[in-house]
């Protein structure tokens, strides 16, 4: 009798625990992503467009804290603010007035910068055509598991982006390029933010499957930038991003806010242009979707109890007693610097 | 992250998995442990060439624990080994075969006009050796990113640096190494390279990831093969030209982004050392900043039979007194770097901070505390200089409170600074935006010795120069070179390389003129920012300039590292190189907004001529009678009414 209850506790007991071991699964599974990938990118030249620079490094900055490393961030600054002679605190970008916050930090690692900031290699960074010899710390070594977030950032127009005052990258090409991504499988979803003027021009010719977009103004409206300091003499921060920043100070590696709180980021009280956001292309329902998705480089672990062999380790070091028994006859010396005589008699 | 387990598990079931769990684990643990100790057995390197495991595992470990005391013993036996007199076999066989070595300095010299320079060494020994072409997977403290990047590219010294500002010889004195404004870099390849550009290319790409500069942008257009300057500095018996390549980039900018990577290299990293002090806001807030990485071969001992890779990180700043806020003349580490030291690196075998105090011998200009007994004295840059020593290695450096900050207080600012030999300068002289001309003006300030410089000077292929209008004329006579190398550019191809041997003669100033004349570039060419000009790299003045004090040829052992960078062969005169400044010339620059312009005026052009003919040719007239007034039409109306004809 007692056994036959002990039975059925332990048969009732191991049902429940299969069931949350299914859901456990379900949540596991749910985003289908296993790596985080982010390009930034600023677009803008000049001291006057600082705050272009400091949006870029505070997306940057929010990206690192939440756990995308290094490596897996292409950053592209056109210009260099922070030890521009005309900072009056060089080594060091703002993005809230009265200095209170250094964007820049003491571990930035730039990938493009300066001239190499053009149209060609940013659409070659997406869609991994580089040259041969490039290093990969300026490559996206993105595969089909990998969430990529994408950041732009400059002064732009009604389907056109403008980089570095002398070229334009049109949401044609945008599109296209957004295309062969998919095409050759390099993302599994990708989101994608601009705080430019009329932004949403951007994103209206997309027409790839898993991309969501996010724009600081719709068309015919212009993004404005939010507060100047009298100290460095240029506006800091655009607004979207400014409020974009605050949003994302309170995220956490952890946390579970959903794109839907990240769509009602800087309203029209607060940002004068109405932002704009764009989800059909996107499979999943955006409030499933994580921030961290995108933001954060959340890794999923699958505990296992096998062990493994590793394979034996290559032995190459049999060789050395034979070198150590024979004696270097040569006697090496150092090169004279400036040998006069034999430069004249060349 | 793992998934929240918020359903409720039977704690009977939790036991017996726990249960299960627990005796397969410790089942494991034991043939894993085994196999972690077989894997380092495998590791240890050339000393051990026949041992019982157990036996290497012990020794292993006991080396692992007692560095110090391991490099205490080998720097013995090397001192031994130059004391002996016994034959090479049992010497090698005796002594275990010396380890890596890491050393970091830092030498602090108040300057004449009230700044201060500081200079970093870190210097990392490898003892291995590549020339033999075996693969090596072992990296200890020499970084692994420039070690595959050696071994890759086959190359046999690599020199690169940053820097930002340009140094002022006549208010600074001479810097213990100096760089151009800029990048630059210039590498010697082993003689098996086959195809030297290629590889060139693949290097600059490679170090570009790996700074996180735009080196990338080095390619034939800026790179030249110079003749007679930049011979190797580290060791080997060939010199064949053809497998240098210099390049220098005057226009790019060093940032924090730089000193990240190049901080990544030290073995300590920033968490201890001297290596602490670099923090960012601090280091880039100054006159002038240049961060840079040497890699040569170098003599493993006195004997020099065996060769070993060195790597030197240098980092020379020099802090302004007035930007830096106090009017009154104090320095102190807290002031330049806003840290102090607590410890030395642990994996470093020296750890000094030496302080000039050469003009100050009886304490008469400046007080340093805290004080320290121990004083050095070492002929650098041709002078006998005296340093206060700091050995981080001593835990009484630190004092009671653990830290240290060392501090200068000015009392009086009197003397002279001793002027520099050698001085060089570079401007550009002419008119408008067709011609041109360089003149670089080189300074010798020695009351009676005459000395050779070897001058490069290596311009962009969009300034033509003129060759046939090179002069160079010293105390207003002209001074013939003794050996002139020019190589003439091709457009788009390679830039313009002069090279030449010139004596200048003491106390006198020999200038060289070139005329030039402006290219007009393809649209496409232009750099985004074209108004700002564009940049011709320094010149490069390499010389042997008579010293003040006899020169120690013999053995380096048991010197600072500042005074141990450049190889010298002579006693009376020390080797130095000078770099002028970079010039900024403007080139024609067409109004880029023309096009639109254009557009616009042959639109409406063409707008207006043509419709104007299409109008003229396809316009017919017809005659319309003008619509009569009011008072008119109402008549006309009542005359209709009563049937009679209209007005």
């Amino acid at each position: 009798m007692t056994l036959f209850t002990l039975l059925f506790l332990l048969s009732s007991c191991l049902l429940v625990y299969c069931i949350n071991i299914e859901d456990n699964v379900g949540q596991f599974f749910s985003s289908g992503h296993t790596n985080n990938w982010a390009v930034l990118v600023c677009t803008s030249r000049f001291w006057f467009n600082y705050r272009h620079v400091a949006n870029t490094l505070s997306v940057y900055r929010s990206v690192k804290r939440l756990g995308i490393p290094d490596s897996h961030i292409v950053l592209m600054l056109a210009d260099d603010m922070a030890c521009n002679h005309r900072n009056p605190k060089p080594a060091t970008v703002f993005s809230h007035k009265n200095m209170e916050l250094n964007v820049y930090g003491d571990d930035v690692e730039v990938d493009y910068r300066g001239y190499e900031v053009t149209v060609e290699n940013f659409l070659r960074v997406l869609t991994g055509r580089l040259p041969p010899s490039t290093p990969r710390s300026k490559r996206l070594l993105s595969d089909d598991r990998s969430n990529i977030l994408i950041y732009l950032t400059g002064h732009g127009g009604n389907g056109f982006l403008k980089f570095q005052d002398s070229e334009e990258i049109s949401n044609v090409e945008l599109a296209d390029a957004f295309e062969q991504m998919w095409q050759k499988r390099r993302y599994n979803e990708l989101l994608f933010i601009i705080d430019t003027c009329q932004g949403a021009s951007m994103y209206e010719r997309f027409y790839s499957p898993n991309l969501m977009a996010l724009a600081s103004s719709q068309v015919g409206e212009d993004s404005l930038s939010h507060q100047p300091d009298v100290g460095i003499g240029v506006h800091l921060m655009d607004r979207y991003t400014f409020y974009l920043l605050e949003f994302l100070e309170d995220i956490h590696p952890a946390s579970k806010t959903c794109m839907n709180d990240l769509f009602k980021v800087c309203p029209k009280s607060q940002c004068v242009s109405t932002p704009g956001h764009r989800t059909d292309l996107f499979l999943r329902d955006p409030g499933s979707v994580l921030v961290t998705d995108f933001f954060g480089s959340v890794r999923k672990v699958e505990i296992t109890m096998d062990s493994i062999n590793l394979t034996s380790v290559v032995s190459h070091r049999k060789e050395e007693p034979a070198a150590n028994g024979e004696l270097q006859k040569e006697v090496y010396s150092y090169s004279d610097q400036l040998p006069v005589s034999e430069i004249i008699h060349q | 992250m793992a998934a929240h387990r918020c359903g409720f598990l039977p704690p009977l079931f939790i036991l017996c998995a726990l249960s299960v769990l627990t005796v397969t684990w410790t089942q494991e643990t034991i043939p894993l442990g085994s196999h972690r100790a077989a894997a380092a057995d495998s590791k240890p390197t050339d000393t051990k060439s026949v041992a019982q495991t157990t036996e290497q595992l012990a020794v292993e470990q006991r080396q692992w624990e007692a560095t110090e005391v391991e490099e205490a013993t080998s720097a013995a036996a090397a001192v031994s080994k130059q004391d002996n007199s016994s034959p090479e076999d049992v010497v090698q066989t005796s002594t275990p075969k010396p380890k890596d070595e890491f050393q970091e300095e830092l030498v602090v010299r108040p300057l004449h006009s009230g700044d201060i320079y500081a200079s970093f060494q870190f210097r990392t020994l490898w003892q291995t050796d590549f020339t033999r072409e075996r693969k090596v997977s072992h990296y200890g403290l020499f970084p692994k990113s420039l070690g595959q990047v050696i071994s890759k590219f086959s190359v046999r010294e690599l020199h690169i640096s940053f820097t930002q500002g340009y140094w002022r010889t006549m208010q600074w004195g001479q810097p213990f190494l100096s760089s151009p404004p800029g990048a630059e870099l210039w590498v010697w390849f082993q003689d098996t390279v086959t195809d030297v550009d290629g590889t060139w290319k693949e290097l600059a790409n490679v170090l570009s990831g790996i700074f996180c500069a735009s080196l990338n942008f080095i390619d034939s257009t800026n790179t030249v093969q110079p003749t007679a300057s930049f011979k190797p500095l580290g060791i080997g018996n060939v010199t064949d030209h053809r497998f240098l390549r210099y390049a220098t980039l005057p226009r790019e900018i060093v940032c924090t982004e730089n000193l990240t990577p190049w901080k990544k290299l030290l073995p300590c990293g920033t968490k201890a050392g001297l290596a602490v002090l670099l923090k960012s806001e601090k280091l880039f807030h100054s006159s002038f900043y240049s961060q840079a990485v040497h890699i040569r071969p170098v003599c493993q001992d006195w004997q020099c039979k065996t060769a070993s890779w060195e790597l030197r990180q240098t980092l020379n700043v020099v802090f302004d007194l007035h930007n830096s806020g106090q009017g009154k003349r104090e320095w102190s580490l807290f002031k330049m770097f806003s840290r102090t030291l607590t410890e030395a690196c642990p994996l470093a075998s020296t750890s000094k901070i030496y302080i000039d105090v050469t003009d100050n011998p009886e304490g008469e200009q400046f007080e340093l505390s805290p004080a320290t007994a121990l004083l050095s004295q070492a002929v650098v840059l041709g002078d006998r200089r005296t340093f206060s020593v700091y050995d981080l290695t001593q835990q009484i450096t630190f004092g009671t409170v653990r830290s240290l900050n060392v501090l200068m207080r000015w009392k009086s600012s009197e003397g002279d600074m001793l002027r520099p030999l050698l001085h060089a300068e570079r401007y550009v002289a002419g008119y408008g935006l067709q011609t041109g001309e360089i003149h670089t003006l080189m300074y010798n300030n020695h009351p009676y010795r005459s000395f050779p410089v070897l001058l490069l000077d290596s311009v962009p292929w969009y300034l033509r120069m003129y060759i046939h209008t090179l002069t160079v004329t010293s105390k207003g006579k002209d001074n013939k070179p003794s050996y002139i190398h020019y190589q003439p550019s091709k457009d788009r191809v390679r830039p313009h390389l002069l090279e030449m041997l010139v004596q200048l003669p003491p106390n006198s100033v020999t200038e060289v003129t070139v005329e030039f004349e402006r290219a007009l570039l393809k649209w496409t060419e232009y750099t985004p920012d074209p108004n700002h000009g564009f940049y011709v790299g320094s010149s490069v003045i390499s010389s042997l300039v008579p010293s003040l004090v006899a020169l120690d040829t013999n053995s380096t052992w048991q010197r600072p590292l500042f005074s141990t960078f450049f190889p010298c062969k002579e006693e009376s005169s020390y080797f130095v190189r000078v770099y002028t400044e970079p010039l900024l010339v403007n080139l024609p620059t067409p109004d880029f907004s023309m096009p639109y312009n254009v557009i616009c005026l042959t639109c409406t052009v063409v707008a207006v001529g043509y419709g104007s003919l299409y109008n003229l040719l396809t316009r017919t007239f017809q005659i319309e009678e003008p619509s009569p007034g009011l008072a008119k039409r109402l008549a006309n109306i009542i005359r209709r009414m009563r049937g009679v004809p209209p007005l």
